[in-house]
């Protein structure tokens, strides 16, 4: 592939850019004068703010190359991403959870497994998280070394290294106020720089309706372009999954794993001002999160439209043979865009992927530093030690989430390593959420036991297909497979078993007394918030009018 | 705490979308009087100089609008 020169202009942009992240760290510095300040900027941020940042903490290169490159290879199903493997989630965090994790004052979410349960379970649950960021954060740097390769030919070793110095430096001065910061820009960027290539690939195609056309006229037999009405059988789309796998892999499971108890997102609504600030900030990002498919998903559609027509000249990169699905994004830029734009449009992808590697590395530095570090290695640790420590772990995060960088590109496409880490991790630890939060009868070596039992039967489910110890039809209860399938299937059945081990030891073993248990349990707790106030101003309202564009949404594109 | 109150993020969204979507324009009106020799496409609707005044219209909005420090 010939390296796509940057203009003069291209660069000014570029550099502006990381002068401008690296200032705000440093403006910033001198406003973090506390632990509180580091690792949960000062719990004083609007919901605009919160909601902002709570968005874009996951926007990264999941969501560009990773999203754009799975739409071309599965089509429309990855809608579901966004709209049912996202929204009811993130208004159940909102309205059912939110009032659990703000109210207990709690630093991180391992530190409510502490709560309510105990030690162990926190740290078993604090070193899996530790883990999964790190290569979360590999994967966010392996995208980035992939936009700078393409646009630029560099080195993926050089694009590597020079990216997560920037972020190391940024976030080490000021922790979560500067990744906060760093991600609502990141927020608009992305939509300035890169919702015109869905305008302009409207206008070059003719209209929606067109690329629909074409797409539906070249793949007759299995459907890129609907989202439910093909879901009844999986040889009908192109994701091969039916719409159990969707609802109960994604839609449940992976999503409410994801969206109710990820720490690097959650961290963000830890950061509202009270409570109502912070129950509204997962409700007002999910209406963000429903707009996101216009400038991923339409950008993927647009690229197989365009692939498609032999007049149009465009072709995805190859890796080895293999189609590089991650390249569609940057190609329909240098398509598009003209000079000073692309410059706009490289800006915004580095952007997404470094807020996207500094979001896992805050998340990172919070849990080692409190439920890891404090919890374990050195339990009176001051307040000034503690901030030294979250600055220390950031660096050596960042040098740690590099190292996993290079075992990313080994996947020929980002999404499908992505969900493979979520269901070994999230998965399960959804099943111990819900049950700890909704049930006072679970006990703390049911929740441990339960968490081992759902964590490891994930992994091993993952190695014993890769290796071909058993056929992944077990797993998918289908006769045709994917990827995407079989992470949606693995996840369901690694909550499955740690919600059934959970349960089964919980009935006979010890329970905590339900006084101790006031304020971390529903129905222990008496829910008296936000009653003052009128039913348009509760964060409920504001959930039934998300819940109705979901609806909405997937009805017209059904 | 500080001796400055800390300025709004909506200020520095305001003005890093404000300055390059000023470059964006300038250099897409550079290119309308002097045009490029490789061309891409629907680079006669000018994309550059439409979108780069939007980015200054709504970044410019935000500055001025936050430029007072947050309580």
């Amino acid at each position: 592939m010939e390296a796509i020169g940057l203009s003069f202009i291209d660069w000014v942009i570029i550099i502006i850019y990381f002068g401008f992240v690296l200032g705000i760290g440093m403006y910033l510095r001198k406003y973090t004068l506390n632990q509180e300040d580091f690792f949960l900027a000062g719990r004083k941020n609007s919901v605009w703010v919160a909601g902002l940042a709570f968005l874009s903490a996951n926007l990264g290169a999941l969501e560009l190359l990773g999203m754009t490159g799975n739409t071309f290879k599965y089509g429309m199903y990855v809608a579901h991403f966004y709209w049912i493997g996202a929204i009811p989630a993130m208004l159940f965090l909102g309205v059912y959870m939110m009032p659990f994790y703000y109210s207990s004052k709690i630093n991180s979410v391992p530190g409510y497994l502490k709560l309510r349960f105990d030690e162990k379970t926190r740290v078993l649950n604090g070193i899996a998280f530790a883990i999964m960021t790190l290569l979360v954060s590999g994967i966010n740097l392996y995208a980035m070394a992939l936009v700078l390769h393409t646009f630029l030919g560099w080195n993926w070793d050089f694009s590597m290294w020079a990216s997560a110095i920037t972020v190391a430096a940024y976030v080490s001065l000021s922790g979560l106020m500067s990744a906060i910061f760093t991600e609502i820009i990141q927020f608009f960027l992305i939509w300035f720089g890169l919702f015109l290539v869905s305008i302009l690939g409207i206008i070059e195609i003719g209209s929606l309706k067109e690329i629909m056309a074409r797409i539906n006229s070249f793949s007759s037999q299995v459907s890129f372009t609907t989202l439910w009405s093909t879901s009844s059988d999986p040889t009908q789309n192109g994701m091969f999954i039916s719409w159990g796998g969707i609802v109960l892999g994604l839609g449940f499971v992976l999503s409410f794993g994801y969206w109710t108890t990820d720490f690097l997102v959650v961290q963000r609504a830890f950061s509202a001002k009270d409570l109502r600030t912070a129950r509204l900030t997962p409700i007002l990002a999910s209406f963000f999160k429903m707009a996101l498919p216009f400038i991923v998903i339409l950008t993927g559609l647009i690229a197989i439209a365009l692939s498609i027509d032999p007049h149009s000249g465009f072709k995805l990169l190859r890796d080895g043979g293999q189609i590089n699905y991650d390249s569609a994004l940057p190609l329909l830029i240098a398509r598009y865009y003209p000079a000073g734009l692309v410059g706009l449009g490289v800006t915004a992808l580095l952007a997404g992927f470094m807020a996207g590697q500094a979001g896992n590395v805050s998340a990172f530095n919070t849990v080692w530093t409190y439920d890891i570090y404090k919890s374990v290695l050195n339990k009176n640790a001051s307040d000034a030690h503690l901030l030294w420590m979250g600055r220390v772990s950031t660096i050596v995060g960042v040098v740690l989430s590099l190292i996993t960088a290079y075992w990313a590109k080994s996947f020929p496409s980002i999404m499908d390593y992505m969900q493979a880490i979520f269901s070994w991790v999230n998965a399960p630890l959804f099943a111990t959420m819900l049950l700890g939060m909704f049930l006072w009868w679970i006990t703390p070596t049911g929740a441990f036991w339960g968490l081992v039992a759902g964590m490891s039967s994930s992994f091993l489910m993952y190695l014993a297909v890769k290796f071909h110890w058993f056929a992944e039809r077990y797993i998918t209860m289908s006769s045709v497979q994917s990827d995407m399938a079989a992470n949606f299937w693995r996840a369901w059945w690694a909550w499955l078993i740690c919600a059934g081990v959970t349960v089964v030891i919980s009935l006979f073993t010890k329970r905590r007394p339900k006084a101790e248990l006031v304020g971390l349990v529903k129905g222990l707790t008496e829910e008296n918030y936000d009653q003052h106030l009128p039913f348009t101003k509760k964060p409920e309202f504001y959930a039934l009018i998300s819940l109705a564009v979901l609806i909405l949404l997937n009805v017209l594109f059904w | 705490m500080s001796e400055h109150a800390m300025k709004p993020i909506w200020y520095f969204v305001g003005l890093i979308l404000s300055i390059i979507g000023a470059l964006i324009m300038l250099s897409g009106i550079y290119h309308l009087i002097s045009p490029p020799e490789v061309k891409t496409v629907l680079s006669d609707l000018h994309p550059d100089i439409w979108w780069g005044a939007v980015m200054i219209l709504f970044g410019g909005t935000m500055y001025l609008k936050s430029r007072k420090p947050s309580a």
